[in-house]
């Protein structure tokens, strides 16, 4: 054991110096670079506050004491029949049928961000649970579900959409089924590459070669190093989902009237080209759904940048790839046995 | 090579197949009653037997669908419980206004979106990578009738009610009768199509780019001497095209099965504005009829694609 | 007047994490016709260097002065070292297989270079090329010139690479690890390849490598570089048969040597090599160094100069520090030894099954036989492809065979299934080849050697602890890194890392599937100490693959040579390399690169010591700023 004593103190004394490395390692880096990126804590706060008007938005409505689906004939429309615009009573104006535009946006968030988060989650475990699968099992299990992906793929969804609404009458279930039915072969077709390249990798085989289960490997070791993609693309799905649905509304397909929701309100504005004497009734449902997916988008996107740095170029003016970024990998390699 | 062809021919096949199984035990498991539609609300129920005799919906559902299949195949999609026009004629005659907003549309795009993502890769980290970035944020997150609709605002409407009409609100003009006309009145559909497909051409591209950028062939190609132009444009971008091809394929059929969105905010006749009026008339013969021809689109562009792939490609040869 | 002549050069790249200092101060100098070699491991900046004074660094900050032909190449323009890549200095790079564009074919690649820098018509292009192809071995050029690079083999593809490096007829070639990617048959190909071309052409040669042994072979001059710093520089001969610095001696003595027998512990320098984000102070090598002394960790080393005209940073004189050699005992007597692995007349075949052609199978494995016995170390040598790999798998029960059987310590493993293949898999175990990939980067190094005993239910909580910290302290780790992440490690203490894990069970038998082919060969030999250490304490049994032939004899006892899936020969280490019978072993053993061997006393003479401050002059100047 001479050797190995020998190599003992050198090993000690490395570990001293990635001490320091160590701190801020992982979760601590990612918190560095989150906080150092002002569009992603801005995106953050205004999700927080989206969620808070949405949550609190029976308190919009009683602060302006207006329903959000009561009419307001008298104050809310000139004398022509036309709806007013921004003024003391109507912070954001009222629409063409007198109804008070921000008290209708705050219940609209409710039904965007449920819609949103919801779709999202669901299309997410459908997507993992099968890309998971197929990628791992490979063989017939992968040929078949890859086809099912292709096939859900090659469906005109909006087209379908409609046809499903057609028959079955717009609904908010609905919305949300056809939603996560078009969405979860995204995040299945990310997950089955993934995990289809993870499974080839030695760390599998080596649990293989131990006797370790197929659950097993799927849950400890594939699917913690899933977590990025899976928190990206969970966070992308959000806003695209807000977007279907708010169109699936404007085409009449989506929430029933009177409810509040974003694609209604503008749907209403553009039926008639009310909106054309009334700019509030486009501009503010329009803002509040351009800032709630750019939110969420710039949320994925600096989550992206944050949990998986390879992507991120560092200093402006570098153009060069592989050999720079592998020889910077081996370097950080070796890091462990920095001597500091 | 042609067995692969084969293959994806039988998929194209079952895609299609599965998609009208779909659709037509869609409608079949419906509620109301499609004879009345047809009939209008004030016919007997002499007259409502009388036509679901003509239509052949007393038979059993597997013989409708077969009589369905059969006919469409040799393109006889049925008549519309409206007018008892032809489907086919119906659609082929919304099929320019369509078509024509799609071409212009990806040419716009793509001259917008694929040197947004080149410039940005090439200069990844600098201030221009972050405007790309941004431009291709803020376009990925527009939908794209909240886009249409301020558009026509501040390009149509403001304008004329300062007295000039510097673009038209929207309806569309056929090529033949006055090609000026018909590009005026496309314009503003054209950007708003543009503009929202850009990002996404731009992400695709930056990222594609930024991969091939490390490749050691692209250092080969510098350490060539060749101008940096070249590298990109030649080296860089030919290997980029495989993605975006697959892209162009998907997002071209997924319109002329109907954009929908667009043409519903300009008003412009199209495939996608006939479907919605369908689905308000409960019209199911069209509805069927766009579903599928959709599906046919998709399914023929995955098959041009995949021939693509192996003319661009000499490994897939 | 030298070809290319750099001084003082000084690379920065800035990065997120800080300014990596690739290179500190550099100079050296080569003369028209020589090859110049610069050594280093991974990490050295021997590609940066390179890669940065010809413009292919766009992001790094460089200092200095580099003379090519009399003009200076840092002040260049892109513009104008564009026009000087390709045309004057021409380029080899490592990989054949991603270095070339994979959707043109070679001829444009190489006719596209020739129009860059030269207004002449297509057919003469065509005509060059179809010549130079032919020149560097690509038979029947005129028709291969339309082919794509997927259509060739490596080395043909190496080739195709060479004779666009060279069509111009450049007066610099510099090539960076051309041969690292290649089988060592090849490998012996394209340097003959290369050598009779600068022989031809009156070309110089810049060759990049980490492979001392092929170095000493082809270089005239070259420069042994460690962590951005140029160490030593000198004439080949003397460089590798009396090293100047530490360093240069430490990597000659810990890589083996397929001239010695085994049994013999190589000296590995201990360690890991610095991180580049510090600014160099003292020596760079101070804390690996043998020979440390206070001074070398508070004073920069001066450049020593001698009088063959070898040049080394260090305050001292490289000079042994141990006894040369320590013989570990490991002579063993295999044969009344009990057989732990039995292989009869395995064979694989794979089948390629489509929906509407004919069945297509491959053999891999074609009638292997061996056995292994207690204690002993069993290699397995072969190029890429052989089936070595995959055989080693369907020892270790991964694979199931087509046929044939394989018994371990007496019981049959191809036929089991179920809850008695899970018993089986605590007697046989894996040690990967890549240090990064075979560890899971989401796990804590405590779960993941701990797993075996999870697994199989051994051990829980703190016994579990406790037996795993046994174990990292076995390997020679820190047992206080057990929540540590595998990417805390350095690449040879994730090795480390690997064999615990495979020595948890107390398995019988555990397959090395080349264990230190990724590592660097100061960490290398640490490795493979450690394993014949462990071997000698716990009577371990070793299957060990590799490619590389000296590693091979220095640790096994036993070595089948496999050649297209089947054994070729299969004899004793020493008897294989004194009297190979089969045609492939003796084409693998005549391919073999060893550096010279160390003399044992110096005959130079020290003749100048130039203080450090004139030599760190560019690292001096930035920190004074």
């Amino acid at each position: 054991m001479t050797q190995i004593n020998e190599t003992k103190p050198v090993e000690t004394n490395a570990s001293k110096a990635s001490e320091k490395v160590v701190q801020r390692s992982s979760f601590a880096l990612t918190m560095r670079r989150i906080l150092k990126d002002p569009a992603l804590l801005t995106a953050v706060v205004f999700i927080v506050i989206l969620s808070l008007i949405a949550i609190f938005s029976p308190l919009v409505a009683y602060w302006t004491g207006h329903d959000p689906n009561a009419q307001f004939r008298e104050t809310g429309m000139s004398p022509f029949g036309l709806p007013v615009g921004p003024n003391g009573e109507f912070l954001l104006g009222a629409d063409q049928l007198g109804r008070d535009v921000l008290v209708r946006l705050a219940y609209g968030a409710r039904i965007s961000l449920a819609v949103g988060v919801l779709a999202a989650f669901a299309s997410a475990v459908i997507g993992i649970t099968i890309g998971m699968i197929s990628g791992f099992f490979g063989g017939w299990v992968d040929v078949v579900l890859g086809r099912v992906m292709d096939l859900v793929m090659s469906v005109p969804f909006l087209l379908c959409a409609l046809a499903l609404v057609s028959v079955f009458g717009p609904s908010l279930t609905l919305s949300i089924g056809v939603i996560v039915f078009f969405s979860w072969t995204t995040m299945g077709r990310v997950i089955r590459a993934e995990t289809a390249s993870l499974t080839k990798r030695e760390f599998i085989e080596a649990s293989r070669s131990l006797g370790a289960s197929p659950l097993s490997i799927l849950l400890r070791d594939i699917l913690p190093n899933l977590s990025v993609p899976i928190i990206v693309y969970t966070t992308m799905m959000i806003p695209s989902s807000i977007v279907f649905e708010a169109t699936l509304s404007f085409l009449g397909l989506g929430i029933t009237p009177p409810t509040a929701s974003w694609g209604g309100m503008l749907a209403d504005a553009g039926a008639n080209s009310v909106y054309l004497v009334a700019w509030w009734l486009v501009v503010f449902p329009g803002l509040a759904l351009l800032m709630s997916t750019l939110a969420f988008n710039i949320l994925g996107d600096g989550l992206r940048d944050a949990l998986d740095p390879k992507g991120r170029r560092i200093k402006p003016r570098k153009k060069k790839g592989n050999t720079l970024f592998g020889w910077l990998a081996k370097g950080k390699a070796s890091e462990g046995g920095t001597h500091q | 090579m042609i067995r692969y062809f084969m293959q994806r021919l039988l998929f194209a096949c079952l895609v299609l197949v599965s998609l009208s199984v779909f659709v037509f035990f869609l409608f079949f498991v419906a509620p109301g009653d499609p004879a009345r539609v047809v009939a209008g609300d004030k016919a007997t129920e002499a007259q409502l037997e009388q036509i679901r005799e003509n239509l052949g919906l007393d038979r059993p559902i597997i013989v409708q669908y077969g009589s369905f299949v059969s006919k469409a195949i040799q393109g006889d999609l049925g008549y519309s419980y409206r007018n008892q026009q032809p489907v086919l004629d119906l659609i082929t005659r919304r099929i320019p206004a369509t078509v024509s907003l799609v071409i212009g549309g990806v040419i716009v795009w793509l001259a917008i979106g694929i040197p947004i993502g080149v410039m940005s890769a090439r200069n990844a980290g600098s201030k221009k990578d972050r405007l790309g970035q941004t431009f291709i944020l803020i376009g990925l997150s527009f939908p794209t009738f909240v886009l249409g609709m301020l558009s026509l605002y501040c390009l149509y409407f403001l304008p004329r009610k300062a007295g000039f009409m510097l673009f038209p609100a929207g309806g569309y003009k056929p090529f033949l009768d006055n090609p000026a006309d018909w590009a005026w009145h496309l314009v503003l559909p054209w950007t708003t199509l543009a503009l929202v497909t850009a990002a996404i051409y731009a992400r695709l591209t930056r990222g594609q780019l930024l991969q091939v950028l490390g490749e050691d062939y692209i250092r080969t190609a510098r350490a060539k001497g060749i101008s940096e132009g070249k590298v990109i444009y030649k080296h860089a971008m030919r290997a980029t095209l495989t993605p975006l091809i697959t892209q162009l394929g998907a997002d071209i059929a997924f319109l002329l099965g109907g954009s929908i969105v667009i043409e519903q905010v300009y008003g412009l006749q199209g495939v996608g504005a006939l479907a919605v009026q369908a689905v308000a008339n409960q019209d199911r013969p069209i509805i069927i009829g766009v579903v599928m021809l959709g599906g046919l689109f998709i399914v023929m562009a995955n098959i041009i694609v995949d021939l693509l792939y192996t003319l661009l490609d000499p490994r897939m040869r | 007047m030298p070809l290319i002549e750099a001084h003082n050069v000084t690379i920065r790249i800035p990065t997120e994490d800080g300014v990596i200092y690739a290179a500190n101060s550099i100079s050296f100098s080569v003369e028209a016709g020589e090859v110049f070699g610069i050594a280093g491991e991974s990490g050295s900046g021997k590609s940066v260097l390179m890669q940065a004074i010809t413009g292919l660094l766009p992001g790094a900050e460089i200092t200095g002065e580099v003379l090519f032909q009399g003009q200076d190449l840092l002040k260049m323009s892109q513009k104008e070292l564009q026009d000087l890549r390709g045309s004057h200095i021409g380029m080899v790079f490592q990989d054949p297989l991603s270095s070339l564009h994979p959707y043109f074919t070679i001829g444009s690649q190489i006719t596209e270079m020739i129009h860059t820098h030269r207004k002449i018509s297509a057919e003469e292009a065509r005509a060059l090329t179809v010549d130079m192809l032919e020149k560097v071995g690509i038979e029947d050029a005129e028709s291969r010139f339309d082919d794509y690079p997927h259509q060739f083999s490596g080395g043909m593809r190496q080739r195709v690479m060479i004779a666009m490096a060279l069509v111009l007829h450049p007066p610099l070639i510099i090539a960076d690890e051309p041969t690292t990617a290649l089988d060592v048959t090849v490998q012996v190909q394209i340097m003959d390849l290369l050598d009779e071309m600068r022989r031809t052409f009156g070309t110089t040669v810049i060759m990049i490598t980490h492979d001392l042994g092929l170095l000493a072979n082809i270089a005239d001059h070259a420069m042994v570089m460690y962590a951005g710093t140029r160490l030593e520089i000198g004439a080949t001969e003397s460089l590798f048969s009396n090293p100047a610095h530490p360093y240069t001696l430490g990597l000659l003595k810990s890589s083996p040597s397929s001239q010695e027998t085994g049994g013999k512990s190589l000296e590995p320098i201990q360690g890991n090599p610095p991180s580049l984000l510090d600014r160099p102070r003292a020596c760079i090598f101070a804390e690996r160094c043998p020979q440390v002394q206070n001074q070398c960790r508070s004073a920069r080393p001066p450049l020593q100069k001698y009088d063959d005209g070898a040049e080394a940073l260090c305050h001292f004189s490289a000079h042994d520090t141990q006894a040369m050699t320590v013989d570990t005992g490991l002579q063993k007597s295999a044969s009344k030894r009990p057989i732990v692995v039995d292989v009869q007349d395995v064979r694989l075949t794979f089948h390629a099954k489509s929906m509407f052609g004919k069945k297509r199978s491959t053999e891999v494995l074609k009638g292997i036989n061996l056995q292994i016995h207690k204690g002993e170390t069993f290699g397995l040598v072969g190029e890429s492809g052989c089936g070595k790999s995959t055989l080693a798998r369907v020892i270790a029960g991964l694979i199931p065979a087509s046929a044939g059987e394989v018994t371990l310590d007496g019981v049959p493993i191809l036929s089991v299934t179920g809850q008695r293949w899970r018993q089986m898999r605590r007697h046989v175990q894996l040690v990967f080849q890549d240090p990064v990939g075979s560890l899971n980067p989401r796990r804590r190094i405590g779960a993941i050697i701990g797993d075996p005993f999870r697994i199989h239910d051994v051990a829980h909580g703190a016994e579990q602890k406790k037996k795993v910290q046994e174990l990292m302290e076995m390997v020679g780790l820190n047992p206080e890194h057990y929540n540590r992440f595998p990417s805390e490690f350095s690449g040879g203490q994730r090795q480390r890392i690997g064999i615990a894990r495979a020595l948890a069970l107390k398995p019988s038998l555990i397959i090395f599937d080349e264990p230190v082919s990724a590592l660097d060969v100061s960490i290398q030999a640490q490795i493979l100490n450690l394993m014949q250490e462990l071997q000698r304490d716990l009577n371990l049994t070793y299957l060990f693959i590799s490619h590389d032939l000296s590693v091979v004899r220095h640790v096994c006892d036993k070595i089948a040579v496999m050649d297209a899936g089947q054994i070729v020969e299969l004899n004793q280490s020493d008897k294989l390399f004194a009297e190979p019978t089969h045609p492939f072993t003796r084409k693998l053993l005549d391919a073999i690169q060893d550096p010279p061997p160390l003399q044992e006393s110096s005959a130079r003479k020290l003749v100048e010591t130039e203080p450090a401050a004139a030599v760190f002059d560019g690292a001096v100047m930035e920190a004074s700023l």
